[in-house]
C-alpha cells in the first residue's frame, strides 16, 4: 500500500483534457510561476507522434501526461474483418521496429485455440527470427537514444547496423518490415539456402561494433551525465505501474518471460538475463545494449541445435497445399482457394497468450466465436503501459533530461495507439 | 458466419463436451472456470471491486492487460452455472511476478448499464487500459481519476469497437481544437 500512496502522494500526473492544455498552453501563473507547454507531437525526439503536456517551473518539470492517440487506426477492429490466416498481415504493423513479435503472439494465440503443435524447426526459426529481430530493435534504439542526447554520430552508426540483421530479414521474409513470416501453423517459407553464413557474418561483425558503442557512449563522461541519475524509478512503482521489459529490468527485478514463463524453446538455451540496478536512464541504455550480446548468444546456438524438418504444420486444415501440388491435382487447387478466401475455422474459446517483445510484456488476447474470423483481437502493448511510468519518471527532473527520459522508455508509436 | 446468430440469450453451462474447457467449483469466492489451460475468474459485478483486493493480497502484483469484448448476440458462449452472458465483457489479466502464475478476471456487463468499479486505486497501471476500454466500448470507470479519452479525439462520436459501429460507415471526425 505504501507504494500506492507514494505514487499517489507524488501528484506527477497533469489530469486535464486536451483542449484545457491547449488553452492554458504557454501562459504563467503569475502566483507561482508554473506554465503548461505541450511538447509535440512533431518534436524530433517524441518518437513519431508522442505528445507530452508538461507543467513546468521555471526549468523543473513538476506534472506530466502523454497524450497519444495520433497513431490510432483501429487495428483491433480491422482484425475482427480479416481472418485468422490474414491477421499477422495487420498485427505486424503494430510495433514496427520488432514486427515477428507481434506476429508470434498472435499466431502463439491461434494455435492455442486451434490446440495444434508447431514442428521443432518451425519453433527454432521463429526463436532465431526473434531473437534477430531484438537485436534490431535495440540497435535502432541505441541509434535514437544516442541522436536525442546529441551523440549524433551514434545515429548513423545505430541505422547501419540495424540494417545488417534487415538485410537478413530480405533475404528470408521478402521484406525489411512487416514481414508476416510467423503464421499460425508455423512460418511462411523454410530459411534461404546458405543463411548460417549470412548470420555468422553477422555475429562476426556486431561485437566489434558493440565495443566502438562503449567507447563513443558507455564510457563517455558527457554520456554518464547525462543519463546516471536521471529518470530514476524503483521496483515497486514499475510493478504498480504495470512496466515490463527493460524498464522493469532496470530496478533489479530480473522479470523475463523468455526465462521465467518460457515459450517457444527458450528452457533449452543458455542465456543471461541482464538487469540494473538504479533504475536510471543509463541502465535502461546498458540493459538493451547487453541484452543484444545475449541475443547474440541466443541465435549462436540456434545455429548449431536447429533441427531438420517441416517449417509449418503438416495438418492440412490450416496449411495450404505444396504449390507444386496445386498443378497436378484439382482438390488440392480447390483446398488453396478456399483456405485463402474463406479461411479455417477456429474453435470457440478465448485465450490470453504472453512473449517478451524488446519493449516488454506483449500479449494477445484472443476470443474465436467458432468461425473464421476473430470475435475479438486485443494486443497488450508494452509501450502503451510503458508510458504511464513517464511521468513519474520525469517528475522534479529537468527540461533537459524529459528527452533522454523519453527515449529510454523506447516507445514505438505505432503499438502505443494502434 | 456464426458471429451473429440469435439466440435466447441464456448461458448454457451444464454440457462438458470440451476436455479443455472444464468447470471448477470457485475461487476467491467466485466461479471458476479453466479455459485452455488458463485460470478465469468470473465474478458478478457486484464482488468485482472486492475480487481485486483479494487478488492484490493473494500477491497478483500486476495488472497487466484490461480490455472489453462485445459479443452482441452471441449469447452462447460457455460460462460457469449461474452466470448469465451479457452483450459486453470486461476482461482483466492479472500476473504474479514471485509465484510465476497468471489469472484473468472476466465481468459481464449488460448493454444498458455499463458503470464498473474502477480499479486504477488498486492497480495504478490499469489507468491507461480503462480510458482505452471506455473509449473503444463506452465502459463507464466510477472513480476514475482521469476520465478523459486517451485514443480518440475528444468529443469523438461513438464506441468504435462495438459490434455495430460498422467499419466505413461515417466519414473520419475532424475539428478544430476549442478555443481557437
Amino acid at each position: 500500500m505504501s507504494t500506492l500512496d507514494h505514487l499517489r502522494n507524488r501528484d506527477a500526473i497533469l489530469r486535464i483534457s486536451e483542449s484545457e492544455a491547449e488553452n492554458r498552453a504557454e501562459v504563467i501563473d503569475p502566483d507561482d510561476e508554473r506554465m503548461i507547454i505541450n511538447m509535440g507531437p512533431q518534436h524530433p525526439s517524441t518518437h513519431g507522434v508522442l505528445r507530452v503536456t508538461m507543467e513546468l517551473q521555471g526549468e523543473t518539470v513538476l506534472r506530466s501526461k502523454p497524450v497519444i492517440g495520433y497513431l490510432h487506426t483501429g487495428m483491433e477492429k480491422t482484425a475482427e474483418d480479416l481472418t485468422f490466416l490474414q491477421g499477422p498481415t495487420n498485427v505486424t504493423r503494430m510495433d514496427y521496429a520488432a514486427p515477428l513479435f507481434t506476429e508470434l503472439v498472435y499466431s502463439l494465440a491461434v494455435e492455442k485455440l486451434l490446440d495444434i503443435e508447431i514442428p521443432e524447426r518451425a519453433t527454432w526459426i521463429r526463436m532465431l527470427m526473434c531473437e534477430l529481430n531484438r537485436m534490431s530493435s535495440h540497435l535502432l534504439f541505441l541509434a535514437t537514444n544516442g541522436m536525442d542526447l546529441g551523440s549524433v554520430g551514434m545515429m548513423i552508426y545505430g541505422w547501419r547496423e540495424r540494417e545488417e540483421v534487415l538485410r537478413f530479414f530480405e533475404k528470408v521474409t521478402g521484406l525489411r518490415m512487416n514481414h508476416n513470416y510467423i503464421r499460425p501453423g508455423g512460418v511462411a517459407a523454410d530459411l534461404p539456402d546458405n543463411w548460417q553464413s549470412d548470420v555468422r557474418e553477422i555475429l562476426e561483425i556486431l561485437p566489434e561494433r558493440l565495443e566502438q558503442f562503449d567507447v563513443l557512449m558507455t564510457g563517455q563522461p558527457i554520456w554518464r551525465d547525462r543519463t546516471q541519475g536521471v529518470g530514476v524509478i524503483t521496483a515497486e512503482e514499475a510493478i504498480a505501474l504495470g512496466a515490463t521489459g527493460p524498464i522493469l529490468r532496470s530496478t533489479g527485478y530480473a522479470w523475463d518471460t523468455r526465462r521465467t514463463m518460457p515459450y517457444l524453446a527458450y528452457d533449452k538455451v543458455d542465456f543471461d538475463i541482464v538487469v540494473g540496478t538504479y533504475g536510471d536512464t543509463f541502465d535502461r541504455y546498458a540493459i538493451r545494449l547487453n541484452e543484444i550480446r545475449e541475443s547474440m548468444r541466443i541465435v549462436e546456438q540456434c545455429l548449431d541445435m536447429i533441427p531438420k524438418g517441416p517449417y509449418r504444420v503438416e495438418d492440412r486444415k490450416v496449411t495450404p497445399p505444396p504449390r507444386a501440388r496445386i498443378d497436378e491435382s484439382m482438390e488440392a487447387l480447390i483446398h488453396h482457394f478456399k483456405i485463402f478466401t474463406e479461411g479455417y475455422k477456429v474453435p470457440a474459446g478465448e485465450v490470453y497468450t504472453a512473449v517478451e517483445s524488446p519493449r516488454g510484456e506483449l500479449g494477445c488476447y484472443l476470443v474465436s466465436d467458432g468461425g473464421s474470423k476473430p470475435q475479438r483481437m486485443h494486443i497488450r502493448a508494452p509501450s502503451f503501459v510503458n508510458l504511464q511510468t513517464l511521468p513519474h519518471m520525469m517528475h522534479g527532473g529537468l527540461l533537459a533530461d524529459a528527452v533522454a527520459v523519453i527515449s529510454s522508455i523506447d516507445p514505438i508509436m505505432g503499438e502505443v495507439d494502434r | 458466419m456464426s458471429s451473429v446468430e440469435a439466440s435466447d440469450g441464456i448461458a448454457e453451462g451444464n454440457d462438458n463436451e470440451m476436455p479443455a474447457n472444464t468447470y471448477a467449483d470457485t475461487a476467491y469466492d467466485v466461479p471458476v472456470f479453466n479455459s485452455n489451460g488458463q485460470i478465469v475468474l468470473h465474478p458478478e459485478i457486484g464482488f468485482y471491486e472486492g475480487l481485486i483486493n483479494n487478488l492484490l493480497a493473494d500477491g497478483y502484483q500486476m495488472c497487466v492487460d484490461l480490455c472489453g469484448v462485445d459479443y452482441l448476440k452471441n449469447l452462447t458462449r460457455k460460462l460457469p452455472n449461474g452466470t448469465k452472458a451479457e452483450r459486453f465483457e470486461l476482461v482483466v489479466n492479472f500476473l504474479d511476478l514471485s509465484e510465476k502464475r497468471r489469472i484473468r478476471v472476466r465481468v459481464q456487463l449488460p448493454e444498458d448499464d455499463l458503470k464498473v468499479p474502477s480499479i486504477s486505486m488498486i492497480y495504478p497501471g490499469a489507468e491507461a487500459m480503462e480510458r482505452e476500454a471506455s473509449d473503444m466500448f463506452g465502459f463507464v470507470f466510477e472513480g476514475h481519476p482521469d476520465p478523459t479519452p486517451i485514443l480518440l479525439p475528444e468529443g469523438w462520436m461513438g464506441h468504435p469497437l462495438r459490434k455495430d459501429f460498422s467499419m466505413g460507415r461515417i466519414p473520419v471526425q475532424f475539428k478544430a481544437v476549442e478555443g481557437r
